[in-house]
């Protein structure tokens, strides 16, 4: 059975704006897609352990030693709106973290 | 037949640039004449980079003339997939959000293969950060299979695959999260290796989903696989899950026998949904295996049939992560317009930069990852991914080399599964257990079906084994004998 | 309103003062150009890779022993997905399931002298974001149309210290707040400056009726910049909360922001927005699985801690306790102190010398001015010589702070030295009971209490420079010789 998605909370969360065509096409789609994926349900029982990178390692550490950074205009040249040394960005609404 | 210049592998490039029967010029002469004859047809590339490749050859001559020590790269042609960064060239991943982004780097595996020499050509078109198996995803159009115009090369990695089929360039290096060098070479007729996921850095790799993108070479032959890995395995310090191991001599056991090599037969891979062309070809191919003296058995990885579940989970939920820097801020595409505030800009500019396929993934990982259904689905993935390695592990007690079709259908109409996602998704069904396991793979040239379409063989060896890898998909490479050159070429 | 009490946890964040940031090595730097301190890794290009800084991965070991914390044998990095402007990846690389310092505890003193344990939840590792200037004039963010983002703050290491609910009072929150500043001071892994938000602290408070142990609801506190407003803040919103509960109104749960200039929490009406970090490991940085034989090297580097020093300067140095507590809340203080003593300072003078004179003249100044503890060992050793008047050392400090020259100098150059030479002071006690004799007779006839008299006679010939005790000794001698 497809599964049910809200499509706005998603979205939101996903910070995509999307079309009213768009939400109908995901709402469908998405649902198949995870029909068939919560099929990882029926073998993963709960004594196995999860994997998260195929080769585990540990401990990789850089030494504390700087290095250049980059010339202010090669850091900026792809900001599509530049302010003077910064990067310039509309208005921050009272939000996020 | 004498074969031209454009013709040639690496391997027989490097070896007339050492006896000074050619020049660095000359072989890169003969890869842009390939080009200019068919990819306006073929459209792999993306960003072509003729000045900086004759400037390149050039210095090569140069430096080469002093007799100084040659590396098998030099002088060698090569493209690297649009999702590689490269300094001061732009790097698009195939998407409008990335149209005008210019790194401030090199990916380190183009540092490699350009410290050893190596001559770029072009980036290559691809699925829009490298989601799809078609390159119908790219927001710069589809790339057409040198074998059939009408036909998708397969993706991501397409335009790679089909820059090296049509000789365009000689190599070109992919990426592979679920399949992505493998099932275009084998649509295309080329080599695709997938190494060890760690084997080559990725620092620079522009990541869809971290913890299975592997960097993977095309060539004309599975010796050019070898030299290419040669130079780009090893560890980096930028890159911590890049695996700090020796580097074995690639080319040394390549030419050896494969008497004795335990060959096991994936049964599961030759099921419903294989064309039967497909299924014939790889079994076929298996037969000479055995006429090698492997001995051939039967292997099984009964988890195999979860594993694409488990990656459309685990590939979208990072995807979803790694995605959220495109947001007008730094760099790439803002929407134009006045924007009330950050917010809304960044609503806008995700919007419209994005592509279907990526907002399919973008959703399907923020819905998969968030409360309350982590556990469900991301969670039980992870599980699925150990049980798969568990079938792995199983499977190399037994066999040295696992096989099976790289895909089970050979190239398709382009458009045929445009509207389809799950139908697409199936296409990366026996190449996406190896991402999950992070196991070698490569994808061999083993026939064309009745309608002249190529078909590929998967073979799979246990981590960090390329050696056994490459020595049995190179036997098999030369006892096919097949030299597959496009009908398209057949005038150029 | 006696029969409520407050309920107090707070979490801080601690900017590490290693030399580069937590996954790139871009220089880490308080006051660099804007942007100055970038680098692919740090801005988020596309392709790059975060690789662990192993000095902060030691310093936070540091902090977590300091605390007696857990160190987790495995411990991951996860990604804290939310999309901010200032956050180059619109993911914060940080901790979550499995942080790399659990449990723990700080024992703080207040200042009836009583200490009280404050448990410790955890201490994870995680990066800055970039900084934002929003652009009305004002720099809040009503009101601006536009804003611009300067990274070099992007990626340095941060710790999040985060307390137990154990608080009670705003008095304990600040408490607890100057401890574990000294204590990251003693450490020596963070300049921990709050006006320069290398120190950061939120406030999480509820209020509940006494006697249950049921918690109210909780809301967060935020911007406070300083120790002090800490406190008035957490005193204010205890003060509305209970008020609140008092009226019978219900507490909404919600972040507030403290107003410095009036002195009030403010609701913090933020966009309506769904919270939903989407935590997962993070598959870019292999495990933290630091070897026993790193963390106990480390734990052999760990300093005197705070609680230790006030206590071996009570017991063993004879300090009284709020004279330690000060003491040790100051690492300047500390300095002078253990070099003045080094010196060979008598350590309960110079201990004053150290919290009241010099921390005046170096609060006042704003630096450390030119002082060293050998003036502070002049200071007490002058004043033991009975060389110089306490007034007068007070005055020679001053010169040396400014100019840096010895205290003996000063005293002299001012003309502070006491005169304690018997025939000089001998001399003029002649001359003063010479030129009164009606008083002198007084005295011998008993009235005793004139002797205060011929004193300040004699002082005035001496033009102030004398020892006031010698000078009574030789005046009495010779009234009663
Ligand atoms: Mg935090
Ligand atoms: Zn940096």
């Amino acid at each position: 059975m497809p599964v049910e998605i809200d499509i706005e909370h998603v979205a939101k969360l996903a910070r995509l704006q999307l079309s009213e065509e768009e939400r109908e096409q995901l709402a469908a789609q998405l649902g198949q897609i995870l029909e068939h994926a919560a099929r990882v349900g029926e073998v993963a029982a709960d004594d196995v352990p999860p994997t998260a990178s195929p080769i585990p390692r540990a401990n990789v550490f850089r030494e504390d030693v700087i290095e250049p950074s980059l010339p202010v205009d090669e850091a900026l040249r792809n900001s599509p709106e530049r302010d003077g040394d910064r990067f310039g960005v509309p208005r921050i609404a009272e939000t996020g973290a | 037949m004498t074969r031209s210049l454009g013709d040639l592998t690496g391997a027989e490039l490097s070896a007339k640039l050492a006896a000074g029967e050619t020049s660095a010029i000359e072989i890169l002469a003969a890869s842009q004449a390939r080009i200019d004859a068919v990819d306006g047809d073929v459209r792999a590339l993306l960003t072509p980079t003729p000045q900086l490749a004759s400037e390149r050859a050039e210095e090569l001559d140069a430096y080469l003339s002093t007799g100084a020590p040659q590396s098998p790269v030099a002088g060698i042609p090569v493209a690297l997939k649009d999702v590689l960064t490269t300094n001061g060239v732009r790097t698009t991943c195939g998407s409008k959000i990335l149209e005008t982004y210019v790194p401030p780097y090199d990916a380190t595996a183009w540092t490699r293969l350009s410290g050893a020499g190596a001559v770029l050509v072009g980036k290559t078109n691809c699925d829009e950060f490298a989601m799809g198996s078609s390159n119908e995803n790219s927001a710069f159009g589809p790339v057409h299979n040198p074998w059939d115009l009408e036909r998708v090369p397969g993706g991501s990695s397409g335009g790679s695959a089909a820059a090296v089929a049509a000789g365009e360039a000689v190599w070109a290096l992919g990426t592979d999260t679920g399949g992505s060098v493998r099932q275009p070479a084998s649509l295309c007729g080329v080599v695709g290796l997938k190494p060890t996921y760690g084997r080559i850095s990725r620092y620079g790799l522009i990541a869809f989903a971290s913890s299975l993108d592997t960097i993977g070479t095309f060539t004309r032959s599975v010796r050019d696989a070898g030299a290419m890995l040669q130079v780009l395995a090893g560890h980096d310090p930028r890159d911590a899950t890049s695996l700090d191991v020796p580097v074995p001599d690639y080319g040394a056991g390549i030419d050896e026998a494969i008497a004795g090599l335990r060959v096991g037969v994936v049964t599961e891979a030759f099921g419903e949904g294989v064309e039967p062309a497909v299924a014939a070809s790889v079994r076929a191919a298996v037969e000479r295996l055995a006429a090698l003296g492997a001995d051939v058995g039967e292997a099984a990885l009964p988890h195999a049939a979860y594993a694409l579940s488990a990656y459309y989970l685990i590939a979208p939920s990072e995807c979803s992560s790694n995605l959220a820097r495109y947001d007008g801020v730094r760099y790439g595409l803002r929407a134009a317009g006045e924007h009330a505030d950050s917010i809304e800009m960044m609503f806008a500019t995700r919007g419209q930069g994005f592509g279907p396929e990526v907002k399919r993934r973008i959703m399907l990982g923020t819905y998969a990852l968030s409360a309350g259904y982590y556990e469900a689905y991301y969670g039980q993935a992870q599980k699925v991914r150990t049980l798969v390695i568990r079938d792995y592990e199983a499977a190399f007690e037994r066999f040295d080399i696992l096989v099976s079709p790289t895909s089970p259908t050979t190239a398709f109409r382009i458009g045929a599964k445009a509207d389809d996602p799950m139908a697409m998704y199936l296409n990366d069904i026996f190449t996406i257990p190896a991402n999950l396991a992070g196991v070698p793979a490569i994808s061999v040239p083993c026939g064309l079906d009745d309608v002249g379409l190529p078909i590929g063989i998967q073979l799979t060896a246990p981590i960090l084994d390329e050696a056994t890898l490459l020595r049995a998909a190179h036997a098999l490479e030369s006892d096919l004998g097949l030299n597959l050159r496009p009908p398209l070429l057949a005038g150029v | 309103m006696g029969s409520y009490e407050a309920v107090i946890g707070l979490e801080c964040h601690v900017e590490l003062s290693t030399l580069t940031k937590m996954f790139c090595p871009c220089a880490n730097a308080f006051d660099a150009e804007p942007n100055a301190n970038t680098c692919a890794v740090c801005v988020g290009h596309p392709g790059t890779l975060p690789v662990p800084n192993r000095e902060a991965i030691a310093r936070i070991i540091k902090i977590g022993l300091a605390l007696d914390s857990q160190i987790a044998p495995h411990s991951l990095f996860h990604r804290k997905n939310y999309f901010y402007p200032d956050m180059p990846k619109n993911f914060q690389i940080s901790q979550y399931d499995l942080p790399i310092c659990v449990g723990g505890h700080l024992d703080i003193e207040l200042a009836d002298g009583s200490t009280k344990r404050v448990g410790i939840t955890r201490v994870h590792m995680e990066e800055d974001t970039g900084k934002t200037q929003h652009g009305s004039e004002s720099g809040r963010i009503h009101g601006a149309t536009h804003a611009s983002i300067d990274f070099n703050r992007a990626g340095v290491p941060l710790v999040e210290c985060v307390s137990e609910p154990d608080m009670r009072t705003a008095e304990e929150a600040g408490a607890y707040l100057r401890e574990l500043r000294a204590t990251l001071e003693a450490l020596d892994v963070s300049d921990v400056k709050m006006e320069e938000g290398s120190l950061r602290c939120d406030g999480n408070v509820s209020v509940r009726p006494l006697g249950t142990d049921a918690f109210g609801t909780k809301v967060e506190i935020k911007n406070m910049n300083s120790i002090r407003s800490l406190e008035r803040a957490l005193t204010y919103e205890i003060a509305r909360q209970t008020a609140a509960i008092a009226a019978g109104e219900q507490i909404v749960q919600e972040t507030r922001h403290w107003d410095e200039d009036a002195g009030a929490t403010k609701s913090m009406r933020s966009k309506e927005e769904a919270f939903d970090y989407r935590y997962f490991p993070e598959p870019d940085i292999p495990a933290l699985e630091p070897e026993a034989a790193w963390v106990e090297e480390i734990r052999a580097s760990l300093p005197e801690l705070p609680r230790a020093r006030r206590d071996r300067y009570m017991s063993a140095l004879g300090l009284r306790p709020d004279v330690a507590r000060v003491l040790v809340g100051d690492r300047g203080s500390i300095g002078l102190f253990e070099g003045a003593i080094a010196a060979g300072a008598d350590p309960v003078p110079a201990a004053n010398w150290v919290t009241q004179d010099a921390a005046g003249l170096r609060n006042a100044a704003g630096q450390d001015g030119a002082l060293t503890p050998g003036h502070i060992a002049d200071v007490v050793g002058l004043i033991a010589a009975g060389t110089v008047s306490n007034a007068g050392a007070k005055q020679a400090l001053e010169a040396s702070f400014a100019s840096g020259e010895p205290v003996a100098e000063a005293v002299a150059r001012l003309g502070l030295t006491q005169v304690s030479d018997t025939s000089a002071l001998g001399a003029l006690a002649d001359e003063v009971i010479a030129e009164h004799p009606d008083v002198a007779a007084k005295f011998r006839d008993g009235k005793e209490g004139v002797i205060g008299f011929l004193v300040g006679q004699l002082m005035q010939k001496a033009a102030g420079a004398a020892n006031p005790k010698l000078a009574q000794t030789l005046l009495r001698e010779r009234l009663q010789g």
